[in-house]
């Protein structure tokens, strides 16, 4: 038993260009731990969505990835408006983005249902007007 | 696993330990050690661009030399086709085509003729059922390694079809087994003429496997004089070029793409924003693209270290050049990519980042190494010798430097011991910090902060 490993990243709420960064960092770091390419890949994709998404709509945040033994934990937290409606959130296609966002490619409602589909498990905390953490984790053999 | 051969070298005597390779190396393969750069062979992927920065010329490509001319008895070229972007008022590639000849070459075959081949049948594979898209284009060598070495969940996209150096290979040496039966097989050399020097470590480390048809790498810049005195002294060329547009083409960035025939395509060159294009990639960020040509030289293989032009001169001077050439003359007829241009096996992942091949040393190791990053200063200044505080960090984890080579540390703790000693002068703080240095030589070791 090894003891986890922890990375923590602020993501800059100002800066489009640099979102995807940590997702980025991520993948190099679980690269030299030795994990599983498609392993990765998932956790690189799901962070990079809920990274664009706390950019898009909550200015920024913080993610922490944790790597156990048998998973990989990632845990967005923001201190944005939170979501109304998560089932609707969930819905593909579904975006509340403004179009100068859509313009740049981003909110085309794929966020939340992709960060789900390439996670194990996937809990939403989120209260309107106080933020929103998001739980998600990856099995790992 | 065999250890990998590389193309890129050190005269120690002229590096000064400067940090201006470091930095920009795309892999964090170098160090400066003692006084002088140094590179992990595990991380280099012969991108050259070590080369192509080096304010002092220290780093080298190494390849083939002209000596070598005289190993086989039938001699073979193959120019690049970045070598006809080199030349200044040239009317047509049939001087250099010429002047090859005259060089002493036995035969010419041009790598924009088979280029023409490998356009064509990428254009085959593409409508192939079930295959992986987006397609990456398997030409430059850098960007295979690239992907084996950090993507490698995008190995499978590596197109399958050998590159345009080993089809010229294979086709001129059938040619020349044909052409001289008089010849036995091992006297006939295939001499690749490079653009790079990744291409030298193609060759070396046998990418192709038994299908490498390639004896020797030479580099165009060797050439490059030696064309020009005997090309000076042609009237009429005898031998005239055989490539078409789209041969030529291949030389610069988008070539390759746009004989393709299919808008679906990404064309990048660059070291950093091919990463770029391959992170995004892995991501599933565009999805909608059928095949992706990535050079790692600016411009593309025009961009080569070992070539002698501008790269967007060549680029404008191939222009030109390829105007009045019909498009495609070397397309095969062929309705099916002949399986001897299949390459043996896909390229396999090779984890040279890895931090230990056990998981929990490694998990152990990266909680170190993120703990001592957290307490460097993030200047990322290079005069530690590592290219970066968190590349630092894991150096000082795996027992390859030790902390006080942070000269901002250090620096820091100087100030302190001057605040503590305000009565001493700085004379003293050296003459202090000398004997002491000297005490823990021999031995009364103290622990260092």
């Amino acid at each position: 038993m090894a003891e986890n490993v922890v990375f923590h990243f602020d993501v800059d709420g100002e800066d489009f260009s640099s979102a995807g960064g940590a997702s980025v960092t991520v993948k190099k770091k679980l690269r030299q731990l030795g994990i599983a390419p498609e392993y990765i890949r998932r956790v690189a994709i799901a962070m990079y969505e809920g990274e664009i998404n706390m950019v898009i709509h909550a200015n920024g945040g913080s993610a922490d990835v944790i790597v156990s033994d048998d998973e990989i934990k990632i845990v967005l937290t923001d201190t944005g408006p939170g979501i109304p409606d998560v089932s609707l959130a969930m819905q593909e296609g579904y975006s509340t983005a403004r179009d100068n966002i859509r313009s740049l490619g981003f909110g085309a409602g794929m966020g939340l249902p992709n960060m789900k589909k390439y996670t194990d498990t996937m809990e939403i905390d989120t209260e309107l007007g106080r933020g929103t953490t998001i739980t998600m984790t990856v099995k790992i053999a | 696993m065999q250890e990998y051969k590389h193309s890129v070298s050190l005269d120690v005597k002229k590096c000064k330990g400067c940090t201006t390779c470091l930095k920009r190396c795309p892999t964090e393969a170098i160090r400066i050690r003692d006084g002088h750069a140094v590179i992990n062979s595990k991380r280099c992927i012969d991108c050259g661009e070590c080369i192509k920065v080096c304010p002092h010329k220290a780093k080298r490509a190494t390849h083939d030399g002209l000596e070598t001319l005289s190993d086989f008895k039938v001699k073979v070229a193959l120019p690049a086709p970045a070598l006809y972007g080199q030349f200044d008022n040239m009317e047509s590639i049939d001087y250099i085509i010429e002047g090859l000849y005259r060089l002493g070459f036995d035969y010419v075959f041009e790598v924009a003729g088979a280029a023409e081949m490998v356009s064509a049948y990428t254009r085959i594979y593409l409508g192939k059922p079930g295959v992986r898209k987006p397609v990456i284009s398997s030409a430059c060598p850098v960007i295979t390694r690239m992907i084996n070495i950090n993507f490698p969940y995008l190995s499978d996209n590596i197109m399958p079809i050998l590159p345009p150096i080993e089809v010229a290979a294979a086709v001129a040496r059938d040619r020349m087994t044909e052409m001289r039966p008089d010849v036995s097989p091992e006297d006939i050399g295939i001499y690749f003429i490079s653009p790079c020097t990744a291409k030298v470590s193609y060759v070396k480390n046998g990418f192709a496997g038994s299908k490498n048809n390639v004896d020797r790498v030479l580099s165009m810049r060797d050439l490059y004089f030696r064309l020009i005195d005997v090309m000076d002294g042609i009237e009429v060329p005898e031998h005239a070029a055989s490539s078409g547009m789209i041969g030529i083409g291949w030389a610069s960035t988008g070539g390759e793409s746009s004989a393709v025939f299919n808008d679906k395509y990404l064309a990048a060159d660059g070291i950093e924003n091919c990463i770029k294009v391959l992170e995004q990639i892995e991501n599933d960020d565009f999805t909608d693209l059928d095949f992706i040509e990535l050079n790692a030289c600016n411009g593309g293989c025009v961009g080569g270290a070992m070539t002698v032009a501008n790269p967007y001169i060549a680029q404008a001077r191939l222009q030109t050049l390829k105007r009045y050439l019909p498009v495609s003359p070397n397309r095969p007829r062929e309705v099916d990519v002949p399986d001897r241009f299949f390459v043996d096996e896909n390229v396999k992942f090779d984890p040279g980042m890895l931090l230990s091949d056990d998981r929990n040393e490694a998990m152990r190791m990266m909680s170190e190494i993120e703990s001592i990053a957290s307490e460097l200063p993030g200047l990322d200044c290079g005069s530690c010798g590592a290219p970066t505080c968190m590349a630092f960090a894991e150096d000082i984890v795996k027992n390859e430097t030790n902390a006080d080579e942070c000269t901002v540390i250090m620096r820091e703790m100087f100030h302190d011991y001057l605040e503590r000693h305000k009565d001493t002068t700085l004379a003293d703080a050296f003459r202090d910090y000398r004997s002491r240095s000297a005490k823990e030589k021999d031995g009364s070791q103290e622990p260092h902060a």
